[in-house]
C-alpha cells in the first residue's frame, strides 16, 4: 500500500511542476498569448509603433495600478484613484490658465515644473488624507475612499462648471509652454508617459524588495497585529500607501490631460476599477499581503493590450467590456487556486 | 482499512467510532491514526495536554473537518459527513470549545440559528422562544430568550451554546471544553442535565481540563498525547494518577529553574500598574499591579484564563495603554514608548496566539525570524541581503528550527516550530527582558523542552524572563519566582519549592473536587 502511495506522488510530481509554472507565471503567458492572438488576426499589430501607442495608453492604468498594488498590498482598497485623477487634471488645467490674484490685481502663470509639483501634492493631500480616515479613525478603506471619490470628483466638476479646459499648451510669452512633453514627447523613441510608468515601477520595485518600507508593507498587509508588535509602524505605513497612491494618481492625471491636452471633470471614470483588475490579474491577493510589481505591469498590459488588440481587429466596445470582465473573474480564479491550498489560520 | 483495532469493542453498544483517523495540515500531524468509541448512553471523556488532537479529533466527529485518513463508523456503517449540517442530521452535535455564537442576535436566535422553526407566515418566533424558555429553565439559568447574546456574561454565553446543542435532541453530543467559563453551580446543573441525557439514551462525549470534575461525570477514558491514543479504561480503571502519567508520558521532564548564576539588576519594573477592560467592561483587567525582574531571573506567571496576564504583558510590551501606573525598563521609564522604541530598547513580547499575533503568513520562514529587527540590517535605503541571512541563519541555529531553509513557507513548519520562529524572531532583536505569553500552547512536549532549555541558558547569560502559563507543571520546571494572578492582581507568590496544590489554590482554582 504504501508503494502505490510512493509511486503516485513520483509521478505526480512534473504534472504538479507544470501546472505550478503556468499559474505561476499566467499573467505573463496570458500577455504572449494575448499578443500571439492579435497579431495573427491582424498585420497591424505586430508593428513597434503599434506597440509604443498600445504602451502609452498603458501608462495610465499602470501609473495608477502601481498605486493601487502598494495600497492592495496593505490589505486595503482605494476607490478614490480615478476622481482624483480627474482632480489633478482639472487643477493642473486650471493653473495653467493662470491665477488670479485679485487682491493684488495680477494673473500668475506658474511655469509647467511649479504646476506639476502642485498638482502631484494635491493627489498626495488627497491620498493623506484618505490614509488618514483608515489609520487613525478606522473607517473601513471601502467607505473612507468611495467617500473620497465622490468628493474629489464633486469639487473637479464645480471648478469647472462641468466644462473641460481645452487649452493646456500655455503661451511662449508667459513662460508656461511645454505641458504637453509628458504626453506627446518621445525620448529615443519611446513615449515619455511609458518612461515615467517604466521609472515608477522601478523605483516602487525596488522599494518593496530591497528597503525597510517595503518589508514592514508586506508584513502589516500579511498580518497587521503580529507586525505591530513586531515594531512595525503600521498606522504610518497605511498613510504612507494611500499618500503614495494619490500622488501616483495625480501623475496619471498629468499623463493623461497632456495626451488629450485637455482636462475634464469627468475623466478617469471607473479607472480606479482598472487598476484593481491590472493588480488582481498580477497575481496579487486582496486580503493583502501577497503581489509585485512585475505582476501588476504585467496585468496592466494585459488589459491594455487586450482592448487595444480588439479595437485594431474591429470588435465592438461592448465586447471588450465583456472580455475585460471574463479575464477579471479568470484572474481572481486563479489567485484563489494559488492562494486557496494548505492550512488557514483558525 | 485493513488495520482492526487491537481492542474488540462490543459494537451494539458502540455508536459511533473513529478508526485509524488521521489528520495532517501541510507538515503538522494533529492526529496519527487514532480509534475512538462512544458507547451508547454513556459518557467519554477524553484526556490529553494542549494540542494533544483532542479538539481535531472531535472536529472531525462531527463533520466540521474531515480526515486526512481512517473512517468514522455510524451503527457500524462507514460514514463520511461533508460538513456539521450533515452530521448533525444523523444525531451528532458539538459543543465548541470557541463560543461559535453570533453576539448581534438573541438567545432565541442563537438557539435556533441555520434551522429555524418555519411556520406559514416566516419564522414561527413564538414557538422558537416557547422552546428556548423551556431550554433556559432546564439549565437552571434566568436568561430571557430575548437578551442579545453579547450582553451576557461569558458563562451565561457558554449556556447558550449547550442550550443550542440540547435542543437539537441529538443522540450524540460532544462537549468540548463547556465548563471553561461556568460557576460551581452551574457545572453542577450541567452535569445534572447530562446524566438526564444519558439516562435517555443520548451519548456524550466530554473534554476537559478540569481532571477531577470530569472524573465525577465519565464512564470512560481516553487518553491522547501528541496525536496517538496513549490508553483507554472503563471508569473503573482510572485515577487522577493514571490521567496524569498517561497524559504526558514516562519522560515528562522539563528539567528544573536555571542555577548556578547570580541575579543582576533589576531589568524591568512594573508599579501600580491599572490597565482598563479594553472591551468596554467594568472592572480593570489589571489591578494596581507591581512586579519587579532582575536580569538573569525567570519568573512564571500562573493564572487561569481571564486572570490579566495576556493584558498584563500587552500593556508592558505597549499594544495595549495603562491607565494607571509606570513600565521602568533598566531605570527608565517607558510608558510613553511605541512597540518599536520598546524593542529597540530591549523589551521584547512572544504574543499567546502565534496565528494572529506572532507570525505573518504570507511571508516565508527567514522574513519572519528578521521581522523584528529588520533596522539591524538596514544601510541607508536598502537592506542588506547579506546582514540579513546571517541574522536569520543564526537565529535558526540558537531557536533549533527543523525547516528546509529560510525561503520555505511558514505554514509548512509544524506548531513548535512555528512558535521557535516567534521567539527566534524577538530574541534576535537582542533583548534585555523577555515575557514569553503561553509560549507551550498547541506545541509537543520535545518542542516544549527545547524552548524550556532555550530559556535556561538565554537567563544564564543574564536575559530576565517572564513566563506565563496556565499549567501549574510548567511553573515548576522553569520558573525561580512563581507569581499567581487572579482579577488582575496578584494573589500569591512563591519560590520554585511549592507545590502544584498551593499554586492552583491562590489562582482561584477549585483543587478539591
Amino acid at each position: 500500500m504504501s508503494d502505490t502511495t510512493l509511486a503516485r506522488t513520483a509521478a505526480a510530481k512534473p504534472a504538479f511542476s507544470l501546472g505550478r509554472l503556468l499559474l505561476e507565471g499566467r499573467a505573463f503567458f496570458a500577455l504572449i498569448l494575448i499578443v500571439a492572438v492579435f497579431s495573427f488576426l491582424s498585420p497591424n499589430y505586430f508593428t513597434v509603433s503599434n506597440f509604443l501607442i498600445m504602451a502609452s495608453h498603458v501608462a495610465i492604468y499602470g501609473i495608477l495600478a502601481v498605486g493601487m498594488l502598494l495600497v492592495i498590498l496593505n490589505g486595503g482598497i482605494d476607490l478614490s484613484v480615478g476622481s482624483v485623477l480627474a482632480l489633478s487634471g482639472v487643477i493642473a488645467g486650471a493653473l495653467m490658465q493662470g491665477v488670479e490674484m485679485q487682491a493684488l490685481g495680477v494673473i500668475l502663470y506658474p511655469p509647467v515644473w511649479a504646476v506639476v509639483v502642485l498638482t502631484c501634492a494635491l493627489g498626495a493631500a488627497v491620498g493623506a488624507v484618505n490614509g488618514v480616515l483608515i489609520a487613525w479613525f478606522k473607517v473601513p478603506a471601502f467607505v473612507a475612499t468611495l467617500g473620497v471619490m465622490y468628493v474629489a470628483r464633486g469639487v473637479a466638476l464645480l471648478m469647472t462648471n462641468g466644462l473641460t479646459y481645452n487649452n493646456l499648451s500655455g503661451r511662449p510669452e508667459l513662460g508656461n509652454t511645454g505641458f504637453d512633453w509628458l504626453g506627446f514627447n518621445r525620448l529615443a523613441g519611446i513615449p515619455i508617459s511609458v518612461l515615467v510608468l517604466a521609472g515608477i515601477a522601478v523605483l516602487a520595485g525596488l522599494m518593496l524588495s530591497r528597503s525597510a518600507f517595503g518589508r514592514w508593507l508586506y508584513a502589516s498587509g500579511g498580518n497587521e497585529r503580529a507586525a505591530d508588535l513586531s515594531g512595525v509602524p503600521v498606522k504610518r505605513v497605511k498613510i504612507t500607501v494611500y499618500t503614495l497612491s494619490g500622488m501616483l494618481a495625480a501623475v496619471a492625471g498629468l499623463v493623461l490631460s497632456s495626451q488629450l491636452t485637455s482636462a475634464g471633470p469627468t475623466a478617469g471614470t471607473t479607472y480606479e476599477l482598472t487598476a484593481i483588475a491590472a493588480v488582481v490579474i498580477g497575481g496579487a491577493a486582496l486580503t493583502g499581503g501577497r503581489g509585485t510589481v512585475r505582476g501588476t505591469m504585467l496585468g496592466a498590459f494585459v488589459i491594455g493590450f487586450l482592448s487595444d488588440g480588439l479595437v485594431i481587429i474591429g470588435i465592438s466596445s461592448y465586447w471588450q467590456t465583456v472580455f475585460t470582465g471574463a479575464v477579471i473573474v479568470l484572474a481572481v480564479l486563479m489567485n484563489s487556486i494559488q492562494y486557496g491550498k494548505g492550512p488557514r489560520k483558525g | 482499512m485493513t488495520d482492526v483495532p487491537q481492542q474488540k469493542p462490543d459494537l451494539a453498544e458502540v455508536v459511533l467510532a473513529a478508526r485509524n483517523v488521521a489528520k495532517s495540515y501541510g507538515n503538522v500531524h494533529a492526529l496519527k491514526g487514532v480509534n475512538f468509541d462512544i458507547h451508547r448512553g454513556q459518557v467519554t471523556t477524553l484526556f490529553g495536554e494542549n494540542g494533544a488532537g483532542k479538539s481535531t479529533l472531535m472536529k472531525i466527529l462531527s463533520g466540521v473537518i474531515q480526515p486526512t485518513s481512517g473512517e468514522i463508523i455510524l451503527d457500524g456503517k462507514p460514514v463520511a459527513f461533508n460538513n456539521s449540517t450533515e452530521a448533525r442530521d444523523r444525531g451528532i452535535s458539538i459543543i465548541h470549545q470557541e463560543l461559535s455564537l453570533a453576539p448581534n442576535l438573541s438567545v432565541r436566535d442563537n438557539i435556533f440559528m441555520g434551522r429555524e422553526i418555519m411556520g406559514p407566515t416566516g419564522v414561527d418566533f413564538a414557538e422558537e422562544e416557547r422552546q428556548a424558555r423551556r431550554l433556559m429553565a432546564e439549565l437552571e439559568e434566568d436568561i430571557d430568550p430575548l437578551t442579545p447574546v453579547e450582553e451576557l456574561r461569558l458563562g451565561q454565553q457558554q449556556i447558550v451554546e449547550i442550550a443550542r446543542a440540547l435542543s437539537v435532541d441529538s443522540r450524540i453530543l460532544i462537549m468540548d471544553e463547556p465548563t471553561s467559563a461556568l460557576s460551581a453551580s452551574e457545572v453542577e446543573v450541567l452535569f445534572k442535565v447530562i446524566r438526564d441525557l444519558t439516562a435517555k439514551g443520548v451519548s456524550i462525549v466530554y473534554i476537559s481540563h478540569h481532571l477531577e470534575e470530569a472524573l465525577q461525570i465519565t464512564d470512560h477514558a481516553v487518553v491522547l498525547r501528541d496525536g496517538t491514543m496513549t490508553a483507554y479504561a472503563p471508569r473503573a480503571g482510572i485515577d487522577l494518577e493514571w490521567i496524569v502519567r498517561n497524559m504526558v508520558g514516562d519522560n515528562y521532564d522539563l528539567g528544573s529553574p536555571p542555577e548556578g548564576h547570580v541575579f543582576g539588576e533589576v531589568a524591568l519594573s512594573v508599579r501600580d500598574l491599572t490597565v482598563a477592560d479594553p472591551k468596554g467592561g467594568a472592572f480593570n483587567v489589571v489591578d494596581r499591579l507591581s512586579l519587579d525582574l532582575r536580569a538573569g531571573e525567570v519568573v512564571c506567571i500562573y493564572g487561569l484564563m481571564g486572570a490579566g496576564r495576556t493584558e498584563l504583558l500587552e500593556t508592558v510590551a505597549g499594544r495595549l495603554r495603562a491607565s494607571s501606573g509606570e513600565v521602568v525598563l533598566e531605570g527608565r521609564e517607558i510608558s510613553h514608548l511605541s512597540i518599536a522604541e520598546r524593542i529597540a530598547r530591549g523589551l521584547a513580547l512572544v504574543p499567546e496566539d502565534r496565528q494572529r499575533d506572532g507570525l505573518v503568513q504570507t511571508m516565508s520562514v527567514g522574513e519572519n525570524l528578521s521581522l523584528a529587527s529588520i533596522a539591524s540590517f538596514t544601510k541607508g535605503l536598502f537592506t542588506q541581503k547579506k546582514a540579513e541571512r546571517a541574522l536569520i541563519d543564526a537565529s535558526i541555529r540558537e531557536v533549533t528550527v527543523k525547516t528546509s531553509g529560510p525561503a520555505a513557507a511558514i505554514g509548512s513548519l509544524s506548531g513548535g516550530n512555528q512558535q521557535k520562529v516567534v521567539i527566534g524572531k524577538m530574541l534576535a532583536t537582542k533583548p534585555r527582558v523577555i515575557m514569553l505569553d503561553e509560549p507551550s500552547r498547541g506545541i509537543d512536549i520535545g518542542a516544549k523542552a527545547e524552548v524550556f532549555k532555550l530559556l535556561a541558558e538565554e537567563a544564564k547569560r543574564g536575559l530576565a524572563v517572564i513566563y506565563s502559563t496556565s499549567e501549574v507543571g510548567e511553573c515548576l520546571s522553569i520558573a525561580h519566582r512563581i507569581i499567581v494572578m487572579h482579577k488582575g492582581r496578584i494573589s500569591a507568590e512563591f519560590d520554585s519549592n511549592v507545590s502544584k496544590e498551593k499554586i492552583m489554590a491562590a489562582s482561584g482554582e477549585s483543587v478539591a473536587a
